[in-house]
């Protein structure tokens, strides 16, 4: 007797196979979709821009004239911004999501506030602009300085941090507290010692990633109103800037097309400011990175 | 492997550490600047001619003008380096807004100044003075292939632009043209171009409903050339960059049809829909030298930087009457 119905199960197998091969075509169609899109998108950049980038374009002011254009004050600009936003950003995101997955009890309020920063989240970021704009630059008198600019980003992305540091520390394993609370450790030695230690690289790579989003947002920016041209550079966090999306956002608005040459010069620039700091974040990640 | 752990733990705290601290220096420093800038200025005063001015000059306002500030700011900064100048470009509106509050020292406009910013501004106590600095042809455009359009009245721009329920093709505006949907390209309505083209064309009628609205006029050039239906209007340097690609439609105000160029623009022939170009600047801002110069620099110079950066100069007398009000201001 035959302990198997082979006619039946090859019956079956058919459409599982199909549908197996099906739903591998179908995800590897969505990832090539992103990767092409993306492909497509460099190649464009590329080619338009790489004439006008030298050595010249990150040392030139903005002009009038295409092939003198440079994004020097755009470039510091942005990297000032960066120096505002990074302490500002973690010591309140790190200090709230220590606050909240450490020390607050799990009640009504604290759920309200999780609740709310998932929220603020997705809120769009002209809505912080203007936040900035009335709070910032009008009510405490900042001006559009790199402090206004810094603050206002911060807020845009503290959200985005404070997620990811308290998944960061969720993720610390309960064993390695309590073996320390059997030492006789206080809770905050607690803290300092075994949790942050253990959660910084989660803490960072959510950061960086942040923070490469502030460096690349324009809209808030706007609203701030921030100059696009300066003659000089800043030189303390209360002076005006501006940053590198603006000056790209303003070479492609205008008629002469080899501006669109140079807005992709400067994409070019963002672009590999970008890549250089989510490699500084993976390298983080697995530099530090131990699994319990 | 711990230690990079502390590394990168004190990193951190440092940085913030130094962040705070820094927050605390560059107050004083601040304060410290302002004095020694008051200082300089005094000291300029007693110096020679040619000499080199110190200060700070704020420039918001319409992006239609803001290339020809980038341009003048840019020659300018050759010869006095030392005067830090900043030009933002928030839109004639939001210009305004930070002008109003004093926040700036010139705000430029590609519109005149509206009834209540003029009462917002008397009521702040702010004086200022309007200047012209040059003009732009809004170039009703077609695609090439449009074999039938030779000009347009002012009226049939209405009759097109305006919403009034009704589908409309080509054969609607002027009999023996084809019966194909007319496809409508405009700046947005935040821009300049649109308020200027709503005054002198819609009068604050409802605009074609189907109309593809971008602030970004290169789309619209897009748009256009990508349609043999499609008509569109923007700035004068949009068509005159794309010259090749697409076709200008001569406007007819009632003397005839005339077609944008530099000359008919420069003489008002171009009429109704050439527009001036402007920069508000603060009266009271004319006191400090470096803002006259300034001032003064960029009328002496507008002529040939707006035809630089694609708008259409003055006549050189306007230029020459605008100098002579800067001069009775200082």
């Amino acid at each position: 007797m035959k302990l198997i119905d082979h006619t039946k199960v090859l019956k079956h197998m058919k459409p599982r196979i199909v549908s197996n091969i099906f739903f591998r075509l179908l995800f590897m169609a969505a990832t090539i979709f992103g990767l092409l899109i993306l492909g497509i998108l460099l190649y464009r950049v590329i080619t338009q821009g790489i004439g006008y980038l030298d050595f010249q374009f990150l040392q030139n002011l903005p002009s009038r004239k295409p092939e003198q254009a440079g994004v020097k004050t755009a470039l510091i600009g942005t990297i000032w911004l960066m120096g505002v936003v990074a302490p500002v950003t973690l010591l309140l995101s790190v200090g709230t999501a220590i606050y909240l997955e450490e020390y607050a009890q799990k009640s009504r309020f604290t759920r309200f506030i999780q609740v709310n920063i998932s929220n603020l989240a997705g809120v769009p970021s002209i809505v912080f602009g203007l936040l900035g704009l009335t709070v910032f630059v009008r009510a405490l008198a900042l001006g559009t300085s790199v402090l206004a600019a810094g603050l206002t980003m911060s807020l845009l992305v503290l959200p985005i941090i404070i997620v990811a540091s308290q998944e960061a520390i969720k993720a610390v394993p309960k064993e390695l507290r309590e073996a320390s609370y059997g030492m006789g450790a206080t809770k905050w030695q607690t803290i300092l010692h075994v949790v942050l230690p253990a959660a910084i690289p989660g803490i960072l790579t959510g950061g960086i990633l942040a923070l490469s989003r502030a460096i690349g947002e324009t809209a808030p920016l706007v609203v701030l109103g921030l100059p696009l041209f300066l003659a000089f550079l800043p030189k303390s966090v209360f002076d005006m800037f501006t940053v590198l999306p603006m000056q790209i956002y303003n070479w492609t608005g205008r008629p002469q097309e080899e501006f669109q040459g140079v807005a992709a010069a400067g994409i070019i620039v963002l672009l590999t400011m970008l890549i250089i700091m989510n490699s500084i974040a993976v390298f983080i990640r697995n530099k530090f990175q131990k699994r319990y | 492997m711990k230690s990079f752990k502390y590394l990168a733990l004190s990193t951190m705290i440092g940085a913030a550490l130094a962040f705070t601290a820094a927050c605390g220096k560059t107050d004083n420093e601040a304060t410290a600047n302002g004095s020694q800038a008051e200082g300089t200025s005094t000291e300029q005063k007693a110096s020679e001619e040619n000499k080199q001015l110190q200060g700070e000059i704020n420039l918001d306002g319409s992006s239609t003008v803001y290339p020809i500030m980038e341009a003048v700011v840019e020659e300018f900064g050759m010869e006095q380096p030392g005067v830090k100048v900043s030009v933002a470009s928030s839109g004639t509106g939001g210009g305004f807004k930070a002008f109003i509050a004093g926040s700036t020292d010139m705000s430029n406009a590609s519109r005149p100044i509206k009834d209540e910013e003029k009462a917002q501004l008397e009521e702040a106590g702010i004086n200022y003075t309007e200047f012209k600095l040059a003009n732009d042809g809004l170039s009703v455009v077609v695609h090439k292939d449009n074999t039938w359009v030779d000009h347009l009245t002012v009226d049939e721009l209405k009759k097109m632009w305006v919403e009034d329920g009704k589908a409309r093709k080509w054969s609607d505006i002027r009999e023996g043209w084809p019966e194909e949907e007319i496809k409508f390209y405009s700046p947005g309505t935040d821009s300049g171009t649109y308020d200027y083209f709503n005054e002198v064309i819609l009068e604050d009628a409802p605009i074609v409903e189907n109309a593809t609205l971008s602030e970004d006029d290169n789309v619209l050039v897009q748009g256009v050339t990508g349609d043999k239906n499609a008509i569109g209007y923007f700035g004068y340097a949009y068509y005159a960059e794309n010259k090749d690609k697409l076709k200008v439609v001569p406007v007819d105000g009632g003397n005839g049809p005339v077609e944008p160029t530099n000359e008919t623009v420069e003489s008002g022939e171009y009429a109704p829909l050439s527009r001036p170009l402007f920069t508000y600047v603060k009266n009271e801002s004319l006191k400090n030298e470096e803002v006259y110069e300034f001032v003064k620099y960029t009328l002496d110079n507008a002529a040939v930087l707006s035809e630089d950066v694609g708008y259409v100069k003055l006549k050189d007398e306007e230029y020459e009457a605008a100098l002579k009000v800067l001069e009775g201001l200082k």
